[in-house]
């Protein structure tokens, strides 16, 4: 899209959001019992949307090949488990990555545009996008311009969205609103908007550097944002939360809010994703309590 | 430009994957007797006439125990105990003491909370959910609440010398039986009075367990009486010369009956009768939340609420996109086993209950409403009624005025705020009400006009037991919760 | 057969959820009647105290956001754990000289002060809330909210029901607080503290500490980051100094002296409003 075409509906007309109203919601939604046959299959579904994922300073290549180890083959012994989505690195890792992923379906997502903050000319986030990109990255995770946002120049982060989207072509773009820093409800639902106007393929709450990072709360006004969004315009947003979720219970109700939000369209990994790293392991852990029948240890299941 | 489209793929699919296995709440650490007798002079007695009754579960139609069914002579009982305990014992000892033994009841119902919100399902038809998260807690919190007010009413009444009535006989229905009891026997004993009290017959479970605790907590004999039976036995309780005041939940019909039988003598009395609350939502307000808003107001409890949102209006502009999200959220709506953790919507209490609903739901097919329900299903057993809602009706649909105590919801749309309130207002009733928006002084403004005991803004059916409760008209007289809910039991000399 | 040798108790101040002896080191003997001594107490220093109200200061967010509901199930918990150890309370009171019969008497009305109180909790905002009418279309309400951070000092006869009374009367408000034991009589004050802290008491919320107090009273009065002071000890002579000291960061001060703190007199809601600020609230009531 041209950015002359880009419309931004106006953003302060968004519809209110009421915090206490959503948190009972997701009181209630977290009360949901999932047991048995639908516990198994709600586990290998949380486990297929998983990114894996590391983010540090510290990365280097023979940490990033671990990491891929892991991606394909998360626990040796059993066929029934599914692999992870994705495995998501800095664009400097990109091509270990992909090496290391050769030959599977697991994607190699990227974060770029100055990933965590966000803070540099375009043209230096446009080039790492392109960086990224040749280096063989699936799927860009990009950040938005908080400091924009918050002083109200919402032209300015749409356009910034819309030019990342444009060098991405068909390359899937996840955009990464930063919820912690937004603060508020009604901040999520219009960066929401916003992003899925000017363009996205995702969005996503964190980069996990900030606390707090993903909240149930915030994961479900994002997606009632983008329910909202697809029946005014009939195009399927996917969303990700990320950060923050650490253990299989956590993940699971966050799949029910998933299924009773948005249906079973958004169900699966082309939709909806997990950013985390540990939460990998809890699920596997999971699993193999519910066909052995015992509580596991952690000394059984491979840190990477 | 991106155009709107709206086609038939923009419709959402709640049900063809991940759908949740059971889960149900397990029943096995409960414990019920076969057969409980009268809860008179802290003990359990046998009925005079020696009569039975069964209380059976809604869900399964299967006998949960027998019930004994008190007649005049055990009632007569009843208020001799009450009434000796006023004299010797309950009006003699420290308003302290009064306020410790209360405590102790709070405390018990805690450590045996999960077996109480089991029974409660069991025997009414309400979710265990609720019950776990919402009726057991509100009812320790209204039992703690009352018992720190015991030896503090000289506060509540600066200048006054507050004083209790002697002996309360006190009827509740069956929708929240535990909590209806809660909110009668707390302050009423906080207050200094002894209680003879009868529960709804199709849900007298709960409140015979609370005897035990009532006995565990070391209650003086004859403090709380409970009394088992049915309409006859709550006439002669209201009768009962030797009875200083009658607190009645129940309908509003029954409620006109109570005030006449009492006319010409000393009693006092409180009512909490009926309701047709409106819920009103404005385009400014947050829609989601407001959605889910209606959700509470009408669906929870099956719609056995008497401050039900019963009655939606909802501003002309957003109707289409409140109803449409309605429906939706409708089709996400559990419908099933009461003891399954997973259930939003449980059984109809009973089969007399259901048959006026499916009256009333014909009644609105046939004055022309347009009715939707979800299309969930239903056990084959029990006592059903699937979430339902009617467009296309005005106030003079009987469906519209009378109140139907099941999950119906009536939809109007209206394009004023006066519009809103003059029609919210035009209803015998004046129980409840509920105003959705943004506009902090719309809510002050619109709240301040309906005439309702209970203003939710932006939110519904919420209860606390610092929060006063009650109607204006024929919802009923006099308040429960909070200081207000002191005044009813309670002469100011 | 000879008797079991038994284990010393070690007294120590109550701060942030921990038992922390004086940072200073120092200590001061308490004696039976006898001569016998008793306990080497910890002598707080203005460290100690300055530690407390960083403690008090950091907990009083999370203490005034909890349901007033909770605050009292709270302080009736305190209760609960304190009638299990009756005896233990009964015992260290006599061993400073109180008659056995006082001792229960004591120990009995502390007990039921922190239910009494407890059962304020969700109730004093009832009494002096109000909803005002004023003269223009607007709501307009006050509630009261917790003044903050209370430095109170207790006195040296009846130690327990007045240390009771201090700490019931202060967090049932919402506010957290720093509280100089009896001087004379501190080994109650300290088992009290042990009784908090498995009550489900948030760290921080209540600081004890035994010690001095003509050495301490400057401090606590001077110390920029309290909201009040509450001396309860019966002379005169301090009372100017506290009220300049607190006229720095203008503090709320109270003095409350009563003959017997077990009498129903200590009883009642103007002792938490003392303790609160008032907040008034406009809306507009319009369309």
């Amino acid at each position: 899209m041209s950015l002359s075409d880009l419309s931004i509906p106006d953003i302060t007309k968004t519809v209110p959001v009421d915090q206490i109203g959503v948190e009972e919601r997701v009181a209630r939604l977290s009360s949901r019992s999932i047991k048995k046959g639908s516990k198994v299959e709600a586990l290998k579904l949380a486990l297929n949307m998983v990114d894996l994922t590391t983010l540090e300073g510290m990365d280097s290549p023979g940490k990033v090949r671990q990491l891929c180890n892991k991606a394909k083959r998360p626990f040796e012994g059993h066929n029934d488990i599914p692999s992870v989505a994705a495995v998501c690195v800095y664009p400097s890792m990109v091509s270990i990555a992909k090496e290391s992923l050769r030959g599977t379906d697991i994607h190699i997502a990227s974060v770029a545009t100055s990933f965590p903050s966000g803070m540099a000319p375009l043209q230096a986030k446009i080039d790492e996008v392109s960086y990224a990109i040749n280096e063989g990255a699936d799927e860009i995770d990009m950040v938005i311009s908080r400091g924009k946002f918050l002083s109200g120049e919402y032209s300015y982060v749409a356009e910034e969205i819309a030019q990342i989207k444009d060098i991405c072509g068909d390359i899937h773009l996840k955009v990464i609103l930063e919820t912690g820093e937004l603060q508020t409800l009604d901040n999520v639902r219009k960066a929401s908007e916003l992003a899925m106007h000017a363009g996205a393929d995702f969005i996503k709450t964190s980069t996990g550097k900030v606390t707090p990072a993903a909240t149930m709360p915030v994961t479900l006004v994002m997606l009632e944002a983008i329910r909202d969004y697809y029946f005014k315009y009939g195009r399927k947003v996917g969303m990700k939360p990320a950060g923050g979720i650490r253990d299989a219970k956590t993940a699971i109700k966050y799949l029910v809010m998933v299924k009773e939000t948005l249906g079973t369209g958004w169900l699966s990994n082309e939709y909806f994703r997990f950013g985390a790293s540990s939460l990998a392991n809890d699920l596997l852990m999971q699993i193999i309590k519910q066909q052995t029948g015992d509580y596991q240890s952690g000394d059984y299941f491979s840190i990477d | 430009m991106i155009e709107e489209k709206k086609t038939s793929k923009t419709r959402l699919d709640f049900q063809t994957k991940w759908e949740y296995s059971p889960a149900p709440e397990s029943t096995d650490h409960i414990q019920l007797k076969d057969q409980y007798n009268l809860f008179i002079n802290g003990k359990f007695v046998e009925p005079e006439e020696g009569r039975y009754f069964d209380s059976i579960n809604p869900a399964s139609e299967d006998k949960l125990a027998s019930v004994a069914m008190a007649t005049e002579a055990d009632v007569n009982k009843a208020v001799k105990a009450a009434r000796d305990a006023y004299n010797k014992i309950w009006s003699k000892i420290t308003a302290k003491d009064r306020g410790k033994y209360i405590f102790r009841i709070a405390r018990l119902i805690q450590e045996r909370a999960r077996e109480f919100a089991v029974i409660e399902s069991l025997d009414g038809g309400k979710p265990i959910r609720e019950s776990r998260d919402v009726d057991i807690p509100l009812v320790a919190a209204h039992f703690f609440y009352y018992a720190g007010w015991a030896d503090k009413l000289k506060y509540a009444f600066p200048g006054r010398d507050p004083k209790p009535l002697g002996v309360a006989g006190q009827i509740i229905p069956w929708n929240f039986p535990l909590l209806m009891a809660a909110w009668k026997i707390a302050p009423a004993l906080a207050t200094g009075n002894t209680v003879v009290i009868k529960p709804a017959e199709t849900t007298p479970l709960t409140a015979l367990k609370l005897a035990e605790i009532i006995q565990e907590a070391d209650l003086p004999p004859g403090v709380v009486n409970i009394i088992t039976g049915a309409g006859k036995t709550g006439e002669a309780l209201v009768k009962h010369a030797d009875v200083n005041k009658i607190a009645f939940t129940g309908s509003t019909e029954v409620g006109k009956i109570i005030q006449k039988t009492l006319a010409g003598t000393d009693k006092k009395y409180s009512l909490e009768l009926g309701g047709k609350g409106a819920n009103i939502i404005f385009e400014d307000a947050a829609i989601d939340q407001a959605v889910e808003g209606i959700i509470n107001a009408i669906f929870f409890n099956q719609g056995h609420v008497c401050c039900a949102g019963s009655r939606l209006f909802v501003q002309e502009s957003v109707a289409e996109e409140v109803i449409a999200k309605l429906k939706d959220r409708m089709g996400t709506l559990i419908v099933g086993d009461p003891l399954d953790k997973n259930t939003d919507i449980g059984a109809i209490n009973s089969k007399a209950q259901l048959d006026k609903i499916n009256e009333l739901i014909e009644s609105g097919i046939n004055e022309g409403g347009e009715i939707f329900q979800s299309g969930c299903d239903l056990p084959a057993h029990g006592y059903w009624c699937r979430p339902t809602l009617f467009q296309e009706v005005s106030q003079s649909h009987r469906i519209v005025q009378e109140e139907i105590f099941g999950p119906v919801l009536t939809i109007q749309t209206f394009r004023t705020p006066d519009e809103a309130i003059t029609k919210a207002n035009n209803t015998p009733y004046g129980l409840s009400g509920g105003i959705w928006t943004d506009k902090g002084s719309k809510i002050f403004n619109t709240g301040s006009k309906i005439r309702a005991g209970v203003m939710w803004s932006n939110t519904f059916n919420k209860f606390d037991a610092t929060s006063p409760f009650g109607g204006y008209k024929e919802s009923g007289m006099g308040r429960e919760g909070g200081l207000h809910g002191l005044l009813p039991y309670l002469e100011l000399k | 057969m000879s008797e079991r040798v038994n284990v010393l108790k070690t007294y120590k101040l109550y701060i942030n959820g921990a038992f922390p002896r004086s940072e200073s080191g120092r200590y001061f003997i308490i004696n039976d009647k006898s001569g016998k001594q008793l306990a080497n107490m910890c002598r707080a220093s203005r460290k100690d105290f300055r530690n407390a109200v960083v403690a008090a200061r950091k907990a009083f967010d999370g203490w005034m956001s909890r349901s007033a509901y909770n605050r009292g199930q709270i302080l009736y918990r305190i209760a609960e754990m304190m009638e299990g150890r009756k005896n233990q309370f009964v015992d260290e009171l006599v061993s400073q000289g109180h008659s056995k019969n006082k001792a229960q008497k004591e120990v009995e009305a502390s007990i039921d002060r922190f239910i009494y109180y407890a059962g304020w909790s969700d109730k004093y905002q009832q009494v002096f809330g109000t909803v005002n009418p004023v003269a223009s279309p607007h709501f307009n309400f006050s509630m009261p909210e917790p003044t903050g951070v209370v430095v109170a000092s207790a006195p040296d006869d009846q130690p327990l029901i007045s240390l009771s009374t201090l700490i019931a009367v202060t967090i049932v408000g919402g506010n957290t607080c720093i509280v100089l034991a009896s001087e004379l009589k501190p080994l109650t004050a300290i088992t009290l503290a042990e009784v908090l802290n498995s009550s489900d008491v948030p760290a921080g919320v209540v600081n004890i500490l035994t010690g001095y107090r003509e050495e301490l009273i400057s401090h606590f009065s001077s110390h920029m980051d309290v909201n009040s002071i509450w001396y309860t000890n019966g002379d005169k002579k301090n009372r100017k100094l506290i009220q300049e000291n607190a006229s720095k960061n203008v503090k709320r001060v109270h003095f409350t002296t009563f003959d017997d703190w077990t009498k129903e007199a200590a009883e009642n809601p103007y002792l938490i409003q003392d303790f609160q600020e008032i907040k008034t609230t406009w809306h507009p009531v319009g369309i």
